[in-house]
């Protein structure tokens, strides 16, 4: 008997409007305690699947169902419940900028609990010191670096100990020591938390190491998944591409255009 | 920025908001026009009002007793009807004048009641009996010119 | 003919596309007053707001009431003694303040200086993802973010006009009976026997109440509903400036209208 599926995404298709489709039958499940990673290019679809397992979105057709509960079928009041058990560290840390790193990590304990001061503190604290940054607390957001702002949101999310945590390309412009320290960090607080959690993302270096599934997307479509030793080798043109960074395959290096004589007006354009 | 500190200068700038309300309310405005003070209603007919506007004050020995707070056409008597609001405080005998007047040469109209003998008192509902317009320049005019002319025969006259 | 077709399908297009966002606004508006709760169970979050709105916008009322107070003494002296009415500068000078100046005005000042700047705050925050964050972290955004600076600037709003007025007609004073030398005596008694504290003052207070209303919720909304992007933001907070502007001076209208012309019945 598999661990029960904290996402359930059933042949789920979306589009943000009725041109755009970004979403096409995609159907994956994540069974719970493991580190899973979305992967694909830009415009793939995997932040707005992100977005749908977060509850923003509700899909066109097809069922997302997240710790239990289909998504499009919840009240507004159950979906905030929802959303107490799911951590998210946005692309940026989209940290609040007029409260300190102490009272950024305090936000959520302080709207959702009724804790006193002193147990607040404790908290904050103690996920200060998880990631590092507890001698950092006085600070504000634009004292930190980038690296440290995404340390601070990250301690942040897991503020109030979600079963689900996810991760919107936390790799973006990070410096490689910075890098190293999020790797490990997803890693380890997964394992101690006993969560599971999704890391979107396009570095493929950083994040084969750690995870423990990968799904490949492509124009809004699963075109691979495993673990990631497996899936490296898989046998599809894209995931070859795109692991190892080639200029030219699946993917092509040129947008679409007439005849390149034709536009320099050596011929006729066809 | 501290907490406290946010909150004292919030609650000074209430306080001086508020302040500058009161000043407004006591130093620039009058407050007696804001007393809950009861009133009762008379009635006046005029001939003509001038220009006479609701609101407009009501005096007797040059002191505000009251406000119009309507003006009517009566269609049978062709006059006006002048509704006075007086203060409670303020009994008139029932032989009272009603004259509108000037204020300054210029000025804004405004009704001065004259009080007559009368035992009996003007009570809520009541008319005023006597009444005198107001004064209508071109009426004064014409008649400053018919005089002169008068007088300007009866000098030819006796020559 | 067919080359008037596509100009007007265009202004079609942008009449609803006004309309729609009037709708949306106003259901924004029927959310936020709904869920207005928070703004006032937890208060230091509006108190705080006010200290942003009001407090820091207090420098450029005063002054501002004071230079409008000082021009209208000068300015209503030279027309009032022409026709030895001098005497009337109190007057003139409280009641242009009271009834009109002082409320629009300050409006006008407080949208350009605190619209602007809750407008580009909240857009900022929509940019920077911390509304999203906000929602993923199951707080609405709406109670928490918007509502406090909408009655921050309810609340400020009459405040910050009255004491224009007042700082106006202590100009006045300055210029009219300091300076000038009108008789001390009969500024203050004429004001004091002409301005109404029911008709005018509180007529005053009541418009800038109204614009308090109409200003800050066209600043909230502006940032709320601006694209998440530098040039979304900037124009987003042009678009309050204008907007409010446009919306104090109509509303004013409309209010004097109702208010003071009701002697012509």
């Amino acid at each position: 008997m598999s661990p029960p599926a904290v996402v359930e995404i059933e042949q789920v298709s979306f589009g943000y409007d009725a041109t755009r489709r970004v979403l096409h039958d995609v159907t994956l499940r994540m069974p719970q305690g493991k580190v899973y990673a979305i992967m694909g290019q830009s415009g793939c679809g995997k932040t707005t699947l992100l977005r749908m397992i977060g509850g923003a979105l509700h899909p066109d057709s097809g069922t997302a169902r997240v710790l239990g509960a289909d998504i499009a079928s919840l009240e507004t009041a159950e979906l905030y419940a929802l959303r107490r058990r799911m951590g998210m560290l946005f692309q940026f840390g989209a940290l609040f900028t007029d409260l300190s790193v102490y009272d950024n990590v305090a936000f959520p304990l302080r709207e959702h609990t009724n804790l006193p001061a002193a147990v607040i503190n404790d908290l904050v604290l103690l996920k200060l010191e998880a990631v590092g940054l507890r001698g950092a607390a006085n600070l504000k957001p634009s004292e930190l670096s980038g690296g440290m702002a995404r340390r601070v949101a990250l301690a942040r999310a897991i503020a109030l100990d979600p079963k689900l945590i996810m991760y919107d390309e936390p790799f973006t412009a990070l410096d490689p020591i910075s890098l190293g320290v999020v790797a490990r960090l997803i890693r380890r607080l997964n394992d101690s938390l006993g969560a599971t959690s999704i890391v979107v993302t396009h570095d493929v270096a950083e994040t084969l190491p750690f995870v423990d599934h990968v799904f490949f997307m492509a124009d809004g479509r699963v075109v691979a998944e495993g673990p990631p030793g497996e899936v490296e080798r898989a046998d599809v043109p894209f995931v070859t591409q795109f692991v190892q960074g080639n200029v030219d395959g699946a993917v092509p290096f040129h947008f679409p255009a007439p005849g390149y004589r034709a536009d320099l007006g050596l011929e006729a354009k066809v | 920025m501290n907490r406290a500190t946010i909150d004292i200068w919030v609650g000074a700038f209430v306080a001086a908001g508020l302040a500058g309300l009161l000043f407004l309310a006591l130093k620039v405005g009058n407050m007696a026009s804001f007393s809950l003070d009861k009133t009762y209603d008379v009635q006046a007919k005029f001939a003509n009002i001038g220009g006479l506007k609701p609101r407009a004050a009501i005096k007797s020995a040059g002191v505000v007793v009251g406000r119009v707070s309507n003006i009517q056409f009566d269609n049978d008597s062709y006059q006006a009807i002048v509704t006075f609001t007086l203060d409670s405080r303020y009994k008139f005998p029932k032989d009272t004048s009603a004259k509108i007047l000037t204020s300054g040469l210029l000025g804004e109209q405004y009704v001065g009641l004259e009080a007559g003998g009368d035992q009996k008192l003007l009570a809520g509902g009541d008319s005023v009996r006597l009444t005198q317009s107001a004064v209508v320049l071109e009426n004064l005019i014409s008649q400053f010119l018919f005089n002169k002319a008068a007088e300007d025969k009866e000098a030819k006259d006796k020559k | 003919m067919a080359g008037l077709r596509e100009p007007v399908q265009r202004l079609g297009h942008s009449m609803t596309e006004r309309i729609l966002r009037l709708g949306f606004a106003s259901r924004f508006f029927a959310y936020m007053l709904l869920h207005s709760g928070t703004a006032f169970r937890r208060f230091h979050l509006t108190i705080r707001e006010i200290y942003f709105a009001g407090v820091l916008s207090l420098i450029i009322i005063l002054v501002s009431g004071m230079f409008v107070g000082m021009v209208l003494a000068l300015q209503g002296y030279e027309t009032l003694q022409r026709y030895g009415s001098s005497e009337a500068l109190g007057i003139l000078v409280a009641l242009s303040l009271v009834r009109e100046l002082g409320p629009v005005v300050a409006g006008l000042l407080f949208a350009s200086r605190a619209g602007s700047a809750i407008t580009a705050e909240i857009g900022l925050m929509k940019a920077t993802e911390q509304i999203a964050a906000m929602e993923m972290m199951a707080v609405d955004p709406i109670a928490r973010v918007v509502a406090p600076r909408f009655w921050a600037g309810v609340i400020s709003m009459p405040l910050l006009a009255a004491l224009f007025s007042a700082m106006g007609i202590f100009g006045g004073y300055l210029v009219g009976v300091q300076l000038i030398g009108v008789d001390e005596g009969a500024f203050w008694s004429q004001m004091q026997a002409s301005v109404d504290v029911r008709n005018d003052i509180l007529n005053g207070v009541i418009k800038s109440v109204v614009f308090g209303v109409a200003v800050t919720w066209i600043a909230v909304f502006e940032g709320y509903d601006a694209q998440p992007t530098a040039e979304g933001v900037s124009s987003a907070t042009t678009r309050t400036v204008v907007t409010s502007s446009l919306a104090i001076l109509a509303l004013d209208f409309v209010l004097t209208a109702l208010m003071f012309t009701g002697g012509t019945k």
